[in-house]
């Protein structure tokens, strides 16, 4: 066996039981500590509506029994159905909402990627100037943004006042595009439909820049750091030394240099992502999974509650193995 | 080391702070006067607020004018002494979550380090596996099972911070223990615990007032976002920033935005204020990691 294989087994194994013990905080946090039926009734319900809630949720038979066939559940793939709108299959549900999630990501991910890079590189260039401090302070305030805040100041000046952009939704009534990917706008440009894309990008906007803006401090201060670094490298120098124009070393030489630590972080970033997204997802109503966790807290849907939160553990799992996959894959010293 | 001696370090280390380092200071002290400016205005809200926070006193919506700095409500309170009363559930909690997860974090990281073995197999994979955790959305898990109260949610936002105490303290015990003061004091027949709290916890405490704070900054934002999306620790008529953000928000789109914008800044100032702080401390504590 290569050893890229050997290192994908083991690092499958391994994930086995961070997965058991995400599962096992979610039963624990959920059933044991946590106490369902008042959760659902408010506490003041009679006494037969109480069992009645139990039996629905198997809450009456002895824990390790709930927690084995929690388990077993889910080892078949069944988060368990809805409490209301018809017990639909809560994975059902999950899936209908990912796509929005998924598209609110990545854009929020490219937007956030591009003014890390930029603000960085900038900083690393000015080093203990003016824009440099300026610059590193930005670093610092877009982790403190509390995103419903900026969401809120970007609604208010370019969809209230300007009204540029839409503030809500993913896309405007009937304009939905064929249902290929479910990412709006990809389903547009393979439908070609020009209208569908421009409400779907007009619409992503505004969340995506929220959500861009609050990850992208952390990649301003790492690509400072690592511009800084690799800037007095003796290959810059030299490339200073032969008369490069500053702008190609900057870019072609130092950049792609300081470009590896800050993939990794990419990979650390993906829990911060989600977070972020059902913030900004419950400020623009936009109908990922983050509304849908809300609105089902709202209405204290317990099972769907459970299963969302599962299903976001199961995710955070999944990539965070396959960034390490790749990453051994890319970078051989990883394996050992 | 005493825990005496670390402190006259901390002290030594402040004053030698070199004027190129000014923009850290300049940095700290912003930190900490926006910190202790809230925190004073939390301790001191019945004297500065100048309205009973929950109860109506002027027309709905007015907007900021000169009776109401700040405007009022869409139920006629006045939001400026909302804010300032706001303050203290927040910081109450902030509090309270940070005690929590520093006494779960800081033994458990000295023990699991200590005895190593399968005891910290163990811990580490359990903490492992809860830092890799999105921590607002286990957060939301705690607080949406427990039912919300102040100390469900101080509780949820907690357990979110435990880890990285842990990992942190487990860290420098790891690089410590075999350390050659710590064999002298085996040496002498100094008992385990004497040696986790006289030697080794003396020797990390330097690293906790950067977590520390950092922490202040995290359990803010998670306040705030429980409270946004409705797991608050209060409920109405009780001011709260997230909450009062909430429900301001819904009037935006008629171009009423003193409701929601002010307690949003709140939250942002009090957030920046801890980070401010941890980012100057850090600096300042950090000698390599300075350039």
């Amino acid at each position: 066996m290569t050893s890229l294989r050997i290192y994908v087994v083991r690092r499958i194994l391994l994930a086995i039981p961070t997965i058991l013990i995400l599962l096992t905080i979610v039963f624990v946090v959920m059933r044991v500590a946590g106490d369902p039926v008042s959760a659902i009734l408010g506490g003041h319900a009679p006494a037969e509506q109480i069992e009645r809630i139990k039996e629905q949720l198997g809450l009456n038979k002895p824990l390790y029994v709930q927690y084995l066939e929690y388990l077993w559940q889910l080892f078949h793939g069944d988060l368990g159905r809805s409490m209301i709108w018809g017990r639909r299959p809560v994975l059902v549900e999950i899936l209908e909402h990912f796509p929005a999630t998924l598209e609110l990501s990545i854009s929020a991910f490219i937007v956030s990627i591009f003014i890390g890079i930029i603000t960085g590189v900038h900083s690393a260039r000015n080093y203990n100037k003016p824009t440099d401090h300026m610059l590193r302070l930005y670093g610092i305030v877009t982790y403190a943004l509390f995103i419903p805040w900026i969401g809120l100041i970007l609604q208010l000046i370019f969809g209230v006042y300007l009204g540029w952009l839409p503030t809500s939704g993913r896309i405007d009534t009937l304009m939905e595009p064929k249902h290929i990917t479910g990412l709006y706008v990809l389903d547009s440009i393979l439908t070609l439909n020009i209208p569908s894309l421009i409400s779907a990008i007009r619409h992503l906007i505004l969340p995506s820049i929220t959500l861009g803006i609050y990850l992208s401090g952390i990649y301003t201060r790492l690509t400072r750091s690592n511009m800084l670094e690799i800037l007095r490298k003796d290959f810059i120098t030299a490339a200073k030394a032969r008369g490069l124009p500053e702008d190609t070393i900057i870019y072609k030489h130092a950049l792609k240099n300081a470009f590896i630590p800050i993939l990794t972080m990419m990979g650390l970033q993906f829990a911060l992502l989600l977070a972020g997204a059902v913030l900004t997802e419950t400020t623009f109503s936009w109908p990922g999974m983050g509304t849908f966790l809300a609105e089902r807290i709202f209405y204290r849907d317990y099972t769907t509650v459970q299963g969302t939160i599962v299903f976001f553990a199961l995710l955070v799992v999944s990539v965070s193995l396959i960034i390490d996959i790749l990453y051994a894959y890319i970078d051989p010293r990883i394996r050992y | 080391m005493t825990p005496i001696l670390s402190f006259s370090r901390l002290i030594a280390s402040l004053k030698r702070i070199s004027p190129r380092r000014g923009i850290e200071y300049c940095f700290t002290i912003i930190g900490f006067v926006i910190t202790l400016s809230i925190i004073l205005m939390a301790i001191f809200a019945p004297y500065i607020a100048p309205y009973d926070p929950t109860k109506r006193v002027g027309g709905l919506l007015e907007g900021p004018n000169s009776h109401f700095i700040m405007g009022t409500d869409s139920l006629g309170r006045d939001i400026f002494s909302r804010i300032i009363y706001g303050s203290r559930i927040v910081l109450r909690v902030t509090l309270l979550s940070i005690v929590i997860s520093f006494f779960c974090g800081v033994p458990l990281g000295l023990i699991a380090g200590y005895v190593g073995g399968k005891l910290d197999s163990v811990l580490s994979l359990v903490m492992d596996a809860m830092y890799a955790f999105p921590g607002l959305i286990l957060a939301i898990a705690i607080a949406a099972a427990l039912g919300p109260s102040e100390i469900t949610v101080s509780l949820a936002i907690a357990v979110i911070y435990i880890p990285t105490y842990f990992r942190m303290i487990r860290g420098h015990v790891l690089s410590l223990k075999e350390s050659l003061f710590i064999e002298a004091a085996r040496a002498i027949g100094a008992r385990d615990r004497t040696i986790i709290f006289k030697y080794i916890f003396p020797n990390v405490i330097l690293s906790i007032p950067i977590i520390l704070s950092l922490n202040a900054a995290d359990a803010v934002l998670t306040e705030a976002a429980l409270s946004f999306l409705g797991l608050g620790p209060v409920t109405a008529p009780t001011p709260d920033w997230g909450m009062d953000l909430r429900m301001g928000h819904a009037y935006l789109a008629a171009k009423i935005w003193w409701p929601s914008t002010f307690p949003g800044l709140m939250i942002v100032l009090l957030t920046l204020g801890f980070s401010l702080l941890g980012e100057g401390i850090s600096e300042i504590l950090n000698p390599r990691l300075r350039r």
